[in-house]
């Protein structure tokens, strides 16, 4: 038996290496470094600006009516649309296609939406001393009339060391939905504190098996949960520091709610997006605690749950006894301008007319907006509707109570809590004995994310 | 035991599955080695041939894997750091407990592979009739005709109780909901039956092709001498697969410590309980377009590139792949 010659091997090999010495050496002497102009008036440095240039939108489907709307009031402005996946469900395209523009150093477009609410934490840094891809908004690019018109709050997640990076399409504070009907024939009244809350939970999975009032098997748990609990997991108080304390009294009254309920059957650790959720409890929700968009994603979707009209009473969010009640917040889209934009001032009409105009933001817009007076009319709109037993105040009043300890950070609080403690809760684990390893994953994802975790 | 001075390659009438660019290459050279009957023309026509090979090969491997290693020892800004990359990839928290599901994926995996191919190709080949022989064939081939990411969709289903046609047995062995029969200590398994799923149909056809290869004289000499189907599946048949069942890893371990598209689907069909980061690749994807650390995401491929062709070496050495017949 022969083996390869072992001169003709080492000679392949050298020649190898030396091959690959010369591709290095090339790449090397490819990266230089970018400089940056000077600061614009704007508060960075502006790409070369030409006024007639069509400006690129980047959109989820949802959100193609808004640019429509746009259109039809501003024709003398072009705009080229592109549609992807709004960033939904932590594909995270916004970031990763901002990634791979920022090392080619052009392609940016000019406005994207992102169905997240937490890429300021990134967009407002530049990759390796670049520029950052989100424009600085508040000093001069939006009038200052219209941030302030936003509800209180509803830019937090815009907001950066004080300045403002994107505009808010809409909120998603969570409320208290229940059915009414049900509420009536079981004789029950509704709870007004948390406490209230856990009881009516017990006695329903007593009296009737199978009812629920709530879930606990989402990956935005924690943030209808354990945020409107005050649970301090996800106090950001720097651009790139964070305060993780998941041993509180206030993390773990809701843990041991949630663990009780659990095990009583009262609440499912069912995801409400499965099939198995809508299979089993169609005409079993008593009351769900969760985001203003439930209305139209759960209760009033003939593919969910389908319940009829005139049903669904929403209440607002609860207390906890003898303290004021805050809300938790899942999602709700942002709208960001790119600092590279060569028509900065389209790219700026483009964001205060799709965040502000009644056109798109009343007449055609699923979710609550976050533009108030818009909120205003959207909120009367749908109670004409008819689909509603009460009136929906309790949304306006929730969308101010977000409560503000809970940051957006650059890392995906809902990927930690699906990893760490879904699991727990599918195999019948307690939440309350596992919140110390929940506050350790979070602190292990955010010193990998660059933030300094304060003691 | 019987001692081969020569042996006979099965190398071109093998339908081999290209598994990955490596096979190609293996392919070629082997039919190379019938080299004494090659004429000046047909050898001025060999380079012609693997020109797009030589082509693709730098294009889409050598290149990009020498930019990643460009990548690995350079900062973002493009400086010399020969270690940095490396020493923050391997402090991360999430590298050690990657590495060990991968691990233990590809070790499930390769043993399951290697054993059940075997013993399966085996057996089809000893089945004598002929319309029952190529039809368990085409059954075992089947799967592996469905591209990667579709054929793990088709798991989505299998594994979910709810919807999958074997849900009576998930549900005999305990498990209700689709998030009990995900459980981060089931997943290694369950990778690894979908891997073998997908992929072990192709080479029980290799292996089945390259049975056909030992010549007759061979087996019928056993057979005279006495030697059981056992005896000749020991004696003669493993011995003389030994390169066969090396390239079968070499390959399958290149694909196996690259997984990716299992857990990523996975992840987004159990919302996030099957983490995104679950494998080393997907941990590199994470650095890349999470972190926006194209680097770290190099130093992590660099790592999984030397430990792959480490272990790739093993494999050869010990199946003697690189043995050529011609004295």
């Amino acid at each position: 038996m022969n083996r390869i010659q072992p001169r003709r091997l080492v000679r392949q090999i050298g020649f190898l290496g030396v091959a690959g010495a010369a591709v290095v050496a090339a790449l090397a002497g490819c990266s230089s470094s970018k400089s940056s102009s000077s600061n614009g008036a704007y508060g960075f440095p502006e790409a070369e600006q030409r006024k007639d240039s069509a400006i690129i939108v980047w959109v989820d489907s949802t959100r193609v009516p808004a640019v429509k709307a746009f259109q039809e009031a501003n024709p003398s402005i072009k705009v080229k649309t592109v549609t992807y996946d709004g960033s939904s469900n932590g594909s995270n395209s916004f970031k990763t296609k901002m990634a791979l523009y920022d090392r080619a150093g052009k392609g940016w477009p000019d406005v994207v939406f992102s169905s997240q609410n937490n890429d300021a934490s990134w967009a407002t840094r530049g990759t390796a001393g670049g520029q950052a891809f989100a424009a600085r908004l508040d000093k001069g690019l939006i009038p200052s009339d219209t941030l302030s018109g936003f509800t209180p709050g509803a830019l937090n997640p815009c907001t950066v060391d004080d300045k403002v990076y994107c505009l808010r399409n809409d909120l998603s504070q969570t409320v208290l939905w229940y059915n009414d009907t049900l509420l009536k024939q079981f004789g029950y009244s509704l709870p007004t504190t948390w406490e209230d809350y856990q009881a009516l939970g017990e006695k329903v999975a007593k009296e009737h098996p199978g009812y629920i009032v709530g879930s606990a098997g989402d990956t935005f748990t924690p943030e209808v949960l354990m945020w409107s609990s005050k649970c301090q997991a996800n106090d950001v108080t720097g651009p790139k520091a964070v305060t993780v304390n998941t041993d509180s009294a206030e993390c773990k009254r809701m843990a041991a709610l949630i663990d009780k309920l659990v095990a009583d059957k009262g609440m499912t650790p069912l995801s409400v997006f499965t099939p198995e959720f809508v299979k089993e409890y169609t005409g079993k929700v008593l009351m769900m605690p969760g985001p203003a968009w439930y209305a139209g994603a759960i209760f009033n979707n003939p593919e969910s749950l389908n319940v009829p009209k005139g049903q669904m009473g929403v209440a607002a969010p609860l207390p906890w006894k003898g303290e004021d009640a805050v809300a938790g917040n899942v999602g709700g889209g942002t709208w960001f301008l790119s600092s590279h934009s060569a028509n900065l001032a389209a790219a700026a009409k483009f964001l205060e007319y799709v965040t502000t105009a009644d056109a798109y933001q009343v007449d055609e817009a699923p979710g609550y907006p976050a533009y108030a007076s818009a909120a205003a009319k959207w909120v009367s709109k749908q109670e004409q509707s008819g689909y509603f037993t009460t009136d929906l105040s309790a949304l306006t009043a929730a969308a101010g109570k977000v409560w503000d300890g809970w940051g957006y950070p650059s890392y995906s609080q809902e990927a930690i809590w699906a990893k760490t403690m879904t699991p727990l809760l599918t195999s019948g684990k307690s939440i309350e004995d596992n919140l110390g390893a929940w506050g350790t994953a979070i602190k292990d994802q955010a010193q990998v994310a660059g933030y300094k975790v304060n003691d | 035991m019987i001692e081969l001075t020569t042996v006979r390659s099965a190398g071109s009438e093998t339908p081999s599955r290209p598994a990955a660019g490596g096979g190609r290459e293996e392919q070629a050279r082997m039919s190379n080695s019938r080299g004494t009957r090659q004429t000046a023309r047909s050898r001025s026509i060999g380079p012609l041939f693997i020109t797009p090979y030589v082509v693709f090969t730098l294009a889409f491997g050598v290149i990009p894997g020498l930019y990643a290693v460009y990548l690995a020892i350079t900062d973002a800004q493009g400086g010399f750091a020969p270690t940095a990359n490396f020493a923050r990839v391997i402090d991360d928290f999430r590298f050690f407990s990657a590495a060990r599901h991968v691990a233990a994926f590809v070790v499930i995996w390769l043993v399951a592979l290697v054993v059940l191919v075997v013993l399966l190709a085996i057996v089809v080949h000893a089945i004598r009739v002929r319309w029952l022989s190529s039809t368990a064939r085409l059954f075992f081939y089947i799967p592996g005709a469905l591209a990667g990411a579709s054929s793990v969709m088709l798991w989505l289903f299998v594994l979910d109780p709810v919807a999958s046609p074997v849900g009576p047995l998930l549900r005999a062995l305990g498990f209700d909901s689709f998030p009990s029969v995900i459980q981060p200590s089931h997943l290694p398994l369950i990778f690894a039956i979908i891997a073998f799923w997908t992929g072990a149909g192709g080479w029980i056809v290799v292996m089945y092709g390259a049975l056909n290869n030992i010549s007759t004289e061979i087996m019928e000499a056993a057979r005279i001498d006495g030697a059981s189907p056992v005896q000749i599946a020991l004696h003669i048949q493993l011995p003389l697969l030994r390169k066969w069942i090396a390239y079968m890893a070499v390959l399958s371990l290149a694909a196996g410590t690259q997984l990716f598209v299992e857990p990523s689907l996975l992840s987004q069909a159990s919302n996030g309980v099957v983490p995104n980061d679950y494998s080393l690749n997907q941990l590199a994807y994470q650095y890349a377009f999470d972190l926006n650390d194209f680097n770290g995401s190099a130093a992590i491929s660099v790592l999984l590139l030397v430990v792959a062709l480490l272990l790739s070496a093993v494999f050869v050495a010990k199946g003697g792949l690189f043995e050529t017949e011609d004295a």
